[in-house]
Protein backbone atom coordinates (compact mmCIF):
# COMPACT_ATOMS: atom_id res chain seq x y z
CA UNK A 1 0.00 0.00 0.00
CA UNK A 2 1.11 3.60 -0.62
CA UNK A 3 2.38 5.56 2.33
CA UNK A 4 2.63 9.29 3.04
CA UNK A 5 6.33 10.08 3.60
CA UNK A 6 7.41 11.37 7.00
CA UNK A 7 10.59 13.47 7.09
CA UNK A 8 12.73 13.99 10.18
CA UNK A 9 13.96 17.55 10.59
CA UNK A 10 15.94 18.07 13.79
CA UNK A 11 13.64 17.13 16.65
CA UNK A 12 10.53 17.50 14.45
CA UNK A 13 8.66 15.31 12.00
CA UNK A 14 7.38 16.88 8.79
CA UNK A 15 4.51 15.59 6.70
CA UNK A 16 3.32 17.16 3.48
CA UNK A 17 0.08 15.64 2.26
CA UNK A 18 0.22 15.95 -1.53
CA UNK A 19 -2.49 13.50 -2.56
CA UNK A 20 -6.20 13.05 -1.97
CA UNK A 21 -5.96 10.30 0.65
CA UNK A 22 -8.38 7.44 0.95
CA UNK A 23 -9.34 6.50 4.50
CA UNK A 24 -6.90 3.61 4.95
CA UNK A 25 -4.03 5.79 3.79
CA UNK A 26 -4.98 8.41 6.39
CA UNK A 27 -5.17 5.70 9.08
CA UNK A 28 -1.73 4.42 8.01
CA UNK A 29 -0.32 7.94 8.34
CA UNK A 30 -1.69 8.17 11.88
CA UNK A 31 -0.03 4.86 12.82
CA UNK A 32 3.25 5.66 11.06
CA UNK A 33 3.51 9.08 12.70
CA UNK A 34 2.92 7.67 16.17
CA UNK A 35 5.57 4.99 15.61
CA UNK A 36 8.09 7.53 14.27
CA UNK A 37 7.44 9.89 17.20
CA UNK A 38 8.44 7.16 19.61
CA UNK A 39 11.40 6.01 17.52
CA UNK A 40 12.86 9.48 16.93
CA UNK A 41 11.79 10.99 20.28
CA UNK A 42 10.54 14.00 18.33
CA UNK A 43 9.11 17.05 20.07
CA UNK A 44 7.05 18.40 17.21
CA UNK A 45 4.90 17.29 14.28
CA UNK A 46 4.24 19.65 11.41
CA UNK A 47 1.55 18.66 8.93
CA UNK A 48 1.25 20.69 5.73
CA UNK A 49 -2.23 20.41 4.24
CA UNK A 50 -1.89 23.22 1.68
CA UNK A 51 -2.44 20.75 -1.17
CA UNK A 52 -5.68 19.38 0.35
CA UNK A 53 -8.83 20.55 -1.39
CA UNK A 54 -11.08 19.31 1.37
CA UNK A 55 -10.92 18.14 4.97
CA UNK A 56 -13.98 16.07 5.80
CA UNK A 57 -15.01 14.69 9.20
CA UNK A 58 -12.86 11.58 8.75
CA UNK A 59 -9.72 13.55 7.92
CA UNK A 60 -10.53 15.95 10.76
CA UNK A 61 -10.75 13.02 13.15
CA UNK A 62 -7.36 11.75 11.94
CA UNK A 63 -5.78 15.17 12.53
CA UNK A 64 -7.33 15.28 16.01
CA UNK A 65 -6.10 11.75 16.77
CA UNK A 66 -2.57 12.57 15.62
CA UNK A 67 -2.51 15.67 17.84
CA UNK A 68 -3.86 13.75 20.85
CA UNK A 69 -1.42 10.88 20.45
CA UNK A 70 1.48 13.28 19.92
CA UNK A 71 0.50 15.15 23.07
CA UNK A 72 0.56 11.97 25.12
CA UNK A 73 4.01 11.32 23.63
CA UNK A 74 5.12 14.82 24.69
CA UNK A 75 5.10 16.38 21.24
CA UNK A 76 3.23 19.37 19.83
CA UNK A 77 1.30 19.13 16.54
CA UNK A 78 0.84 22.07 14.20
CA UNK A 79 -1.25 21.90 11.03
CA UNK A 80 -0.27 24.48 8.42
CA UNK A 81 -1.49 25.75 5.08
CA UNK A 82 -5.23 25.18 5.43
CA UNK A 83 -7.00 26.77 2.47
CA UNK A 84 -9.57 29.46 3.33
CA UNK A 85 -12.39 27.51 1.65
CA UNK A 86 -11.47 24.45 3.72
CA UNK A 87 -11.61 26.48 6.93
CA UNK A 88 -15.04 27.90 6.01
CA UNK A 89 -16.34 24.43 5.17
CA UNK A 90 -15.02 22.88 8.39
CA UNK A 91 -16.89 25.44 10.49
CA UNK A 92 -20.13 24.83 8.61
CA UNK A 93 -19.65 21.07 8.82
CA UNK A 94 -19.48 21.51 12.59
CA UNK A 95 -16.02 20.04 12.96
CA UNK A 96 -13.82 21.39 15.70
CA UNK A 97 -10.16 20.56 15.99
CA UNK A 98 -9.69 21.11 19.72
CA UNK A 99 -6.24 19.55 20.09
CA UNK A 100 -4.80 20.82 16.83
CA UNK A 101 -2.78 24.00 16.65
CA UNK A 102 -2.65 25.75 13.31
CA UNK A 103 -0.37 28.22 11.56
CA UNK A 104 -0.60 29.93 8.20
CA UNK A 105 2.51 28.43 6.63
CA UNK A 106 5.42 26.08 7.27
CA UNK A 107 7.73 28.81 8.53
CA UNK A 108 5.24 30.07 11.12
CA UNK A 109 4.38 26.51 12.02
CA UNK A 110 8.01 25.71 12.77
CA UNK A 111 8.27 28.91 14.85
CA UNK A 112 5.18 27.85 16.81
CA UNK A 113 6.61 24.39 17.48
CA UNK A 114 9.96 25.91 18.50
CA UNK A 115 8.45 28.42 20.91
CA UNK A 116 6.04 25.84 22.40
CA UNK A 117 8.79 23.27 22.94
CA UNK A 118 11.17 25.91 24.36
CA UNK A 119 8.49 27.20 26.74
CA UNK A 120 7.78 23.66 27.96
CA UNK A 121 11.49 22.97 28.43
CA UNK A 122 11.88 26.22 30.38
CA UNK A 123 8.95 25.42 32.69
CA UNK A 124 10.35 21.91 33.26
CA UNK A 125 13.59 23.52 34.47
CA UNK A 126 11.64 25.86 36.77
CA UNK A 127 10.01 22.88 38.46
CA UNK A 128 13.36 21.39 39.44
CA UNK B 1 -30.16 24.24 -21.01
CA UNK B 2 -28.06 21.15 -20.43
CA UNK B 3 -27.31 18.45 -17.94
CA UNK B 4 -24.67 15.77 -17.91
CA UNK B 5 -24.66 12.82 -15.57
CA UNK B 6 -21.93 10.43 -14.53
CA UNK B 7 -22.68 7.38 -12.41
CA UNK B 8 -19.92 5.94 -10.23
CA UNK B 9 -19.82 2.85 -8.02
CA UNK B 10 -19.03 3.22 -4.30
CA UNK B 11 -17.54 -0.13 -3.33
CA UNK B 12 -14.18 0.81 -1.81
CA UNK B 13 -12.31 3.65 -0.09
CA UNK B 14 -10.65 4.45 -3.43
CA UNK B 15 -14.12 4.92 -4.97
CA UNK B 16 -14.84 7.61 -2.36
CA UNK B 17 -11.72 9.48 -3.57
CA UNK B 18 -12.91 9.10 -7.17
CA UNK B 19 -16.35 10.53 -6.22
CA UNK B 20 -14.64 13.59 -4.71
CA UNK B 21 -12.61 14.08 -7.89
CA UNK B 22 -15.57 13.82 -10.26
CA UNK B 23 -17.72 16.13 -8.09
CA UNK B 24 -14.86 18.63 -8.14
CA UNK B 25 -14.59 18.49 -11.94
CA UNK B 26 -18.37 18.91 -12.38
CA UNK B 27 -18.63 21.71 -9.81
CA UNK B 28 -15.74 23.61 -11.41
CA UNK B 29 -17.24 22.93 -14.84
CA UNK B 30 -20.52 24.70 -14.04
CA UNK B 31 -18.63 27.61 -12.49
CA UNK B 32 -19.29 27.17 -8.76
CA UNK B 33 -17.03 29.33 -6.59
CA UNK B 34 -14.09 27.70 -4.78
CA UNK B 35 -15.97 27.85 -1.47
CA UNK B 36 -19.10 26.27 -3.00
CA UNK B 37 -16.98 23.62 -4.72
CA UNK B 38 -15.27 22.81 -1.42
CA UNK B 39 -18.63 22.55 0.36
CA UNK B 40 -20.24 20.18 -2.13
CA UNK B 41 -17.09 18.02 -2.42
CA UNK B 42 -16.93 17.76 1.38
CA UNK B 43 -20.64 16.90 1.61
CA UNK B 44 -20.20 14.30 -1.15
CA UNK B 45 -17.28 12.77 0.72
CA UNK B 46 -19.33 12.44 3.92
CA UNK B 47 -22.28 10.79 2.17
CA UNK B 48 -20.09 8.56 -0.02
CA UNK B 49 -18.39 7.24 3.11
CA UNK B 50 -21.78 6.60 4.72
CA UNK B 51 -22.90 4.74 1.60
CA UNK B 52 -19.80 2.55 1.88
CA UNK B 53 -19.64 2.06 5.67
CA UNK B 54 -23.33 1.91 6.60
CA UNK B 55 -25.06 1.13 3.31
CA UNK B 56 -22.69 -1.69 2.35
CA UNK B 57 -21.75 0.13 -0.84
CA UNK B 58 -23.84 1.57 -3.63
CA UNK B 59 -23.56 4.17 -6.34
CA UNK B 60 -23.82 7.86 -6.99
CA UNK B 61 -25.17 9.78 -9.96
CA UNK B 62 -23.33 13.09 -10.31
CA UNK B 63 -25.15 15.59 -12.45
CA UNK B 64 -24.06 19.01 -13.59
CA UNK B 65 -27.12 21.16 -14.18
CA UNK B 66 -27.20 24.25 -16.33
CA UNK B 67 -30.82 25.20 -16.79
CA UNK B 68 -32.59 28.41 -15.98
CA UNK B 69 -32.88 29.47 -13.27
CA UNK B 70 -30.46 26.99 -11.75
CA UNK B 71 -26.83 26.18 -12.32
CA UNK B 72 -24.99 23.75 -10.10
CA UNK B 73 -24.44 20.11 -9.27
CA UNK B 74 -26.84 17.49 -8.00
CA UNK B 75 -25.78 14.16 -6.53
CA UNK B 76 -27.96 11.16 -5.86
CA UNK B 77 -26.50 8.42 -3.66
CA UNK B 78 -28.21 5.02 -3.55
CA UNK B 79 -27.51 1.93 -1.52
CA UNK B 80 -29.38 -1.29 -0.85
CA UNK B 81 -28.21 -1.48 2.73
CA UNK B 82 -30.13 -1.92 5.98
CA UNK B 83 -31.75 1.54 5.80
CA UNK B 84 -32.03 4.13 8.56
CA UNK B 85 -34.78 3.38 11.12
CA UNK B 86 -34.88 6.89 12.63
CA UNK B 87 -33.84 9.57 10.14
CA UNK B 88 -34.41 12.43 12.57
CA UNK B 89 -32.01 10.86 15.05
CA UNK B 90 -29.47 10.07 12.30
CA UNK B 91 -29.51 13.70 11.14
CA UNK B 92 -28.65 14.97 14.62
CA UNK B 93 -25.08 16.06 15.22
CA UNK B 94 -22.94 13.70 17.26
CA UNK B 95 -25.25 10.75 16.70
CA UNK B 96 -23.45 7.73 15.30
CA UNK B 97 -23.95 4.00 15.31
CA UNK B 98 -20.41 3.54 14.02
CA UNK B 99 -17.00 4.84 14.96
CA UNK B 100 -17.35 8.24 13.28
CA UNK B 101 -17.94 11.66 14.75
CA UNK B 102 -21.62 11.67 13.83
CA UNK B 103 -21.29 14.83 11.74
CA UNK B 104 -21.80 13.23 8.35
CA UNK B 105 -25.51 13.62 7.62
CA UNK B 106 -26.26 16.83 9.50
CA UNK B 107 -22.97 18.36 8.40
CA UNK B 108 -23.53 17.41 4.76
CA UNK B 109 -27.00 18.96 4.85
CA UNK B 110 -25.57 22.26 6.13
CA UNK B 111 -23.09 22.30 3.23
CA UNK B 112 -25.78 21.97 0.55
CA UNK B 113 -28.55 24.14 -0.79
CA UNK B 114 -30.88 21.16 -1.31
CA UNK B 115 -30.87 17.95 0.69
CA UNK B 116 -33.31 15.09 0.89
CA UNK B 117 -33.19 11.61 2.28
CA UNK B 118 -35.41 8.58 1.78
CA UNK B 119 -34.78 5.38 3.60
CA UNK B 120 -36.62 2.12 4.06
CA UNK B 121 -35.52 -0.37 6.68
CA UNK B 122 -34.32 -3.52 4.95
CA UNK B 123 -34.19 -2.08 1.45
CA UNK B 124 -31.82 0.89 1.41
CA UNK B 125 -31.26 4.61 1.44
CA UNK B 126 -31.33 7.33 -1.22
CA UNK B 127 -29.83 10.73 -0.49
CA UNK B 128 -29.97 13.76 -2.79
CA UNK B 129 -27.55 16.66 -2.40
CA UNK B 130 -27.38 19.78 -4.52
CA UNK B 131 -25.43 22.98 -4.50
CA UNK B 132 -26.69 25.80 -6.73
CA UNK B 133 -24.91 28.96 -7.72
Amino acid sequence: MDRIPILKFGDCLLVTIQVDMHDQLAMALQDDLTARLVKERSRGVLIDISALEIVDSFMGRILNNIASMAKILDAVTVVVGMRPAVAITLVELGLELPGVRTALNVERGMDLIRSTVDAETASDVDLD
Amino acid sequence: MSTSTETLPIKSAEDVVRVRQVVRTKAAGVGLSIVDQTKIITAASEIARNTLDYGGGGEVAIESVKEQPRTGVRLIFRDNGPGIPDIEQAMRDNFTTGSGLGLGLGGAKRLCTDFSIQSKVGSGTTIMLARWK
